[in-house]
């Protein structure tokens, strides 16, 4: 049951085989279970219970709120929750309970979804391993699958199996690790450059990046506002479509998401991809990409080539530009948005009392980590006078043009761009941390923060296991605000390559006791 | 004011220096030295005198009821903290927060001119119209406030004020003396308060003038400047800039150098004093804001068609709707009352002085040019000497009226006018009538009565009747004044004359 898919679970529940509070109580053992993936920061046992309780309720009184209702789902720690502490992984938010919460965290509240708990990430999203958080890092579940443990771990050294964790990918490592290990059927990530993807495609669920502009970014505490928006992480392309369906609309409190009514839409079973022109951009063709990725991509192509789709090699020439660009826009919001944190209004305050000004500095060094703090630096930097025009001015230019780059090609009859995620599958912990976070989130954002730099919607897409026994993800990126061609391609090309199902003792053992449990009733 | 509205296209934002806006921290200055006038010297060493120029940066609070992007009210002297959203206090996650936001590079308006009218000699009489150009408005979110207390490191925070909308009028540097730079200020605020875009009141903190100072020698580029704040009259501003002035000079003429800094006005000593924490040039680091669609301004021509006309703003259709701006009603004024210019100058500078002028015009027979006396000697040195506003005073144009409406219908005499507006000061609530009765100040009409005073008075005044009948027509005016002093001012003078003269001279 909780191997079921968020669609799956609804139906379920609305036709009796499952409570919510039985539902919610086991995700909550199969949370402490797996405790040692540290996907979550904060567990709302009481409160989940409470949320529970009252979708039962509505049930038994025939008057559920929708698909969502009595649904357990997670929420990156990065979105304001009103009465449950939020803290971006960062020593300076530790104890902050904010008084609201964001517009996509009470669209699911509102829609009945019962809220777990606030999963883990690198400090305030500025990373790409989910390792760089005050929390620690997070492990991906896949560590533990019997996949991996089979050709990867030594048999003769299974005092290694520590060792030789795989990192959960980044910065929404804990959302995807959460949705991944069955705790939950559905969670909220934050997209910048890859944060929703790149975990995702290491811990072989659905990743969706909406359009900019098509979900407010209300309360999700920003890293760069123009690129920001928040992710959706589910076991497969039809409860992404729900989830999205939830969340889509017009927010006064953002200004930057558009007026226009969206129609939540459901996919089709039968998809027909023989009309579609699908593109595969020879850039994304980029150094480090790993062989056995490389395949895989010419292999989803060919599939496509054979369901009769027109498949052709595009350029989209200021790729190689696109990293850089990124770096110095994302740095330079970054200097304004952490400006807020100055240990006065809230969170953590430095015991420094000299005077005020080296209570700040204290509260920021002492509040921030090195990422952070380096960010700043940079952005600061970026935006002096003096190098304003040379690094900032040029890095809009460029970004213009990547974003020109999309629609000469979505306008020269392009329907969808077929990609990978990631350049190869997840990397043992003790392997990422030998290189910097700057260089980490260069390489690993690659292949996604273009579709950030221009707004579009890309979905990852589970694909195959590596030869390590490990996920690996397409990525698709689609027309603005066409959100429903993209997921109906992906949902398509989901059906063709069944994905494997993860193997964890954990989720085995709970699943067996609750149905044991269940004896009487007849789901199965 | 003219300036031209272009189409704004986008906001910017820029980071915060850590906590509130800034303020100043005043340290010790030597006293002013000599007095100081506007017109600056010749310079001791002979060379020609020099030219001192002055800009001004006015931040005027806009007159809102909510903050510029919260929904917060805008309430001065509010409790500290009290008028604070989530917002407001830029929480983790409210957009657009936690830096300023300015129109840095796309201002609201740019190319403007400000006419502006001064005195030239201190008896109000001769008035000059000078302009100043207008570089640009930007709107732009106040800060909060920050409380330093230096001796025990202690910064106090009241956030109330921070996102109120302000708009920064940037004038060119086209003055040069704190009495133009105070007229300027002052028809800035009257142009405000008409359209009612900001109350505009210094003492409230609504506006705020930072002066920008400098002084050459003419024919040689413009001296290094002084920005110098914290200025919160117009009495001070003038006193302020006037200061810079004459203590720049000194410098220069004692052969030092003028620091680009930023000074602080002390009222109390009436000088200028470097600003602590404001040294050195900051960058701010300006940016675009991204949260922040761009607003279009549109005029009739560039309106789109088929578009909601209440979601766009049209500038002609503001245009439409304008009040008459100060120069307009001043104009109207002299014409409509055939009042002199400077008098329209003083009606306007009195906030309500007009409407109270009006309201007696219309309810006398009296004409204007006289009412104008009246407001002008008598109500308005009273409400200066008791420091009233026309609001406060305790006489109202209804009662100005009555009062003038007896003299003009020849009731009492403009003597006893003055006895009953003596009286209707204490406030008691009684109408002038009631006083000319209760005092007894009505003229006599009876004039078998006043013959017989005119015919004691010749009786008692020989020597003056035998000057009179001799051709000295002069010394009637005595005889004119004795009957006034014998009925105590209670006979029509013009009456009086007439009866004396055909006593004496028929």
């Amino acid at each position: 049951m909780l191997r079921a898919s968020l669609r799956e679970v609804s139906a379920a529940l609305k036709e009796g085989h499952v409570t919510p509070t039985e539902l919610c109580q086991r995700c909550l053992a199969l949370i402490k279970s797996t405790k040692f993936v540290n996907a979550y920061i904060t567990v709302v046992e009481e409160t989940a219970l409470k949320q529970a309780e009252e979708s039962e309720k509505r049930y038994r009184t025939g008057q559920p709120l929708g698909v969502l209702d009595g649904i357990p789902i997670a929420v990156k720690d990065n979105f304001s929750t009103a009465g449950i502490e939020t803290t971006c992984a960062s020593e300076m938010l530790k104890g902050y309970i904010p008084p609201y919460s964001a517009t996509v965290v009470q669209k699911l509240l509102d829609q009945g979804a019962v809220l777990l708990g606030k999963t883990n990430l690198d400090e305030f999203a500025m990373g790409s391993g989910s390792t760089d958080g005050v929390f620690g890092p997070v492990r991906n579940p896949w560590s533990y699958s019997r996949q991996y443990k089979e050709k990867s771990v030594p048999k003769s050294h299974p005092e290694d199996e520590d060792s030789n964790w795989v990192i959960a990918g980044g910065s929404s490592g804990g959302s995807a690790a959460a949705v991944s290990s069955f705790t939950c059927f559905a969670a909220l990530g934050s997209d910048t450059g890859g944060s929703t993807r790149n975990p995702a495609a290491h811990c072989g669920v659905v990743g969706l990046k909406p359009t900019y502009g098509l979900i407010s970014r209300h309360g999700l505490i920003p890293l760069v506002n123009s690129m920001d928006v928040p992710g959706i992480l589910t076991r497969c392309v039809d409860d992404a479509a729900v989830v999205l369906g939830s969340l889509a609309g017009h927010d006064p409190k953002d200004s930057t998401t558009i007026q226009d009514n969206f129609k939540p839409f459901e996919l089709p079973n039968l998809i027909d991809v023989s009309k579609l022109s699908i593109g595969i951009p020879k850039e994304y063709h980029a150094p480090g990409l790993s062989s056995e990725i490389l395949a895989l991509w010419s292999k989803a192509a060919d599939l496509f080539k054979n369901a009769g789709a027109n498949v052709i090699e595009v350029s989209l020439p200021h790729t190689h530009y696109s990293i850089v660009c990124y770096h110095v826009l994302c740095t330079a919001e970054v200097a304004s948005n952490m400006a807020r944190f100055d240990g006065l209004e809230y969170g953590h305050r430095s015991d420094m009392n000299k005077s005020t000004e080296s209570m700040y500095a204290a509260t920021r060094r002492e509040g921030f980590n090195d990422v952070v703090r380096g960010r700043i630096l940079s952005g600061n930097y970026f935006l002096l006078k003096q190098n304003y025009e040379n690094y900032f001015v040029k890095a809009q230019k460029v970004r213009r043009l990547i974003a020109n780059d999309f629609m000469k090609v979505f306008r020269s009859g392009v329907d969808i761009l077929l990609t990978p995620t990631t350049l190869s599958d997840a990397v043992p912990y003790i392997e990422f941390i030998k290189e910097d976070n700057r260089t980490r989130s260069a390489q690993d954002d690659i292949l996604t923060q273009a579709a950030n730099m221009a707004g579009l919607p890309a979905i990852s897409v589970p694909t195959a296991l590596s030869e390590r026994g490990l996920p690996i993800g397409l990525q698709f990126i689609g027309r603005s605000f066409q959100e429903n061609q993209l997921l109906t391609v992906a949902r398509w090309f989901e059906k063709q390559v069944k994905f494997p199902m993860i193997e964890l003792e954990e989720v085995k053992r709970h699943d067996h006791g609750v149905f044991q449990h269940q004896k009487s009733a007849s789901f199965s | 004011m003219v300036a031209a509205v272009r189409g704004c296209g986008g906001v910017w934002r820029r980071v915060w220096q850590c906590g509130a806006g800034g303020s100043a921290s005043l340290g010790q200055c030597a006293a002013a030295s000599s007095a100081r006038g506007a017109v600056a010297p010749a310079g001791k060493s002979g060379l020609a005198p020099w030219v001192p120029v002055v800009g001004l940066e006015i931040h005027a609070q806009i007159s809102s009821n909510s903050k510029l992007f919260s929904g917060s009210q805008v309430q001065f002297a509010a409790p500290p903290n009290s008028v604070v959203s989530f917002f407001d206090a830029s929480l983790p996650g409210t957009l657009p927060a936690g830096y300023q936001i300015t129109q840095q590079r796309v201002p609201i308006a740019v190319n403007g001119t400000l006419s502006y009218s001064l005195c030239t000699d201190h008896k109000m009489s001769q008035m000059v119209t000078k302009t100043v150009r207008i570089k640009q408005i930007q709107l732009e979110q106040d800060s909060g406030k920050s409380l330093h207390d230096d001796s025990r490191s202690q910064t106090l925070v009241d956030l109330n004020r921070a996102g109120v909308g302000l708009m920064e009028v940037v004038m060119e540097p086209d003055m040069c003396c704190g009495k133009e730079a105070a007229a300027a200020v002052r028809e800035l605020q009257l142009i405000l308060q008409t359209l009612g875009s900001s109350h505009a009141v210094m003492a409230e903190g609504q506006l705020r003038v930072d002066a920008n100072v400098s002084v050459h020698h003419p024919g040689e580029p413009y001296g290094v400047r002084t920005e110098v704040k914290n200025i919160n009259s117009l009495r001070f501003l003038a006193k302020a800039v006037d200061y810079e002035i004459q203590r720049q000079i000194e410098e220069l003429e004692n052969g030092g150098t003028i620091l680009n800094e930023t000074r602080a006005f002390d009222s109390k000593l009436g000088c200028t004093v470097p600003m602590r924490d404001k040294e050195g040039k900051q960058d701010y680091r300006f940016m675009p804001e991204p949260n922040l669609p761009p607003l279009i301004l549109y005029d009739t021509k560039s309106l789109p068609a088929n578009i909601n006309h209440q979601q766009v703003v049209n500038i002609d259709r503001i245009h439409e709707r304008l009040p008459d701006l100060p120069s307009v009603k001043r104009a109207k004024l002299v014409e409509q009352y055939g009042i002199l210019p400077e008098h329209s100058f003083t009606l306007l500078n009195e906030d309500g002085l007009t409407e109270f002028f009006e309201s007696v015009v219309k309810r006398t027979q009296m004409k204007p040019k006289k009412v104008i006396g009246w407001i002008l000697n008598d109500l308005l040195s009273y409400l200066n000497q008791h420091s009233l506003t026309v609001k406060e005073s305790p006489v109202n144009s209804s009662m100005l009226a009555d009062l003038l409406n007896l003299l003009e219908k020849k009731e009492i005499s403009s003597t006893a006018a003055k006895q009953v507006l003596g009286e209707l000061w204490k406030g008691e609530g009684k109408t002038p009538l009631e006083i000319v009765k209760e005092k007894k100040l009505e003229l006599i009409q009876d004039q078998e009565a006043l013959e017989q005073i005119c015919q004691a008075v010749i009786d008692g005044q020989k020597n003056e009747v035998m000057a009179i009948k001799a051709g000295n027509h002069k010394v009637l005016n005595k005889l004119i004044g004795l009957v006034q002093r014998k009925t105590q001012g209670r006979s029509n003078p013009v009456l009086v004359k007439q009866l004396l003269e055909k006593k004496l001279l028929d």
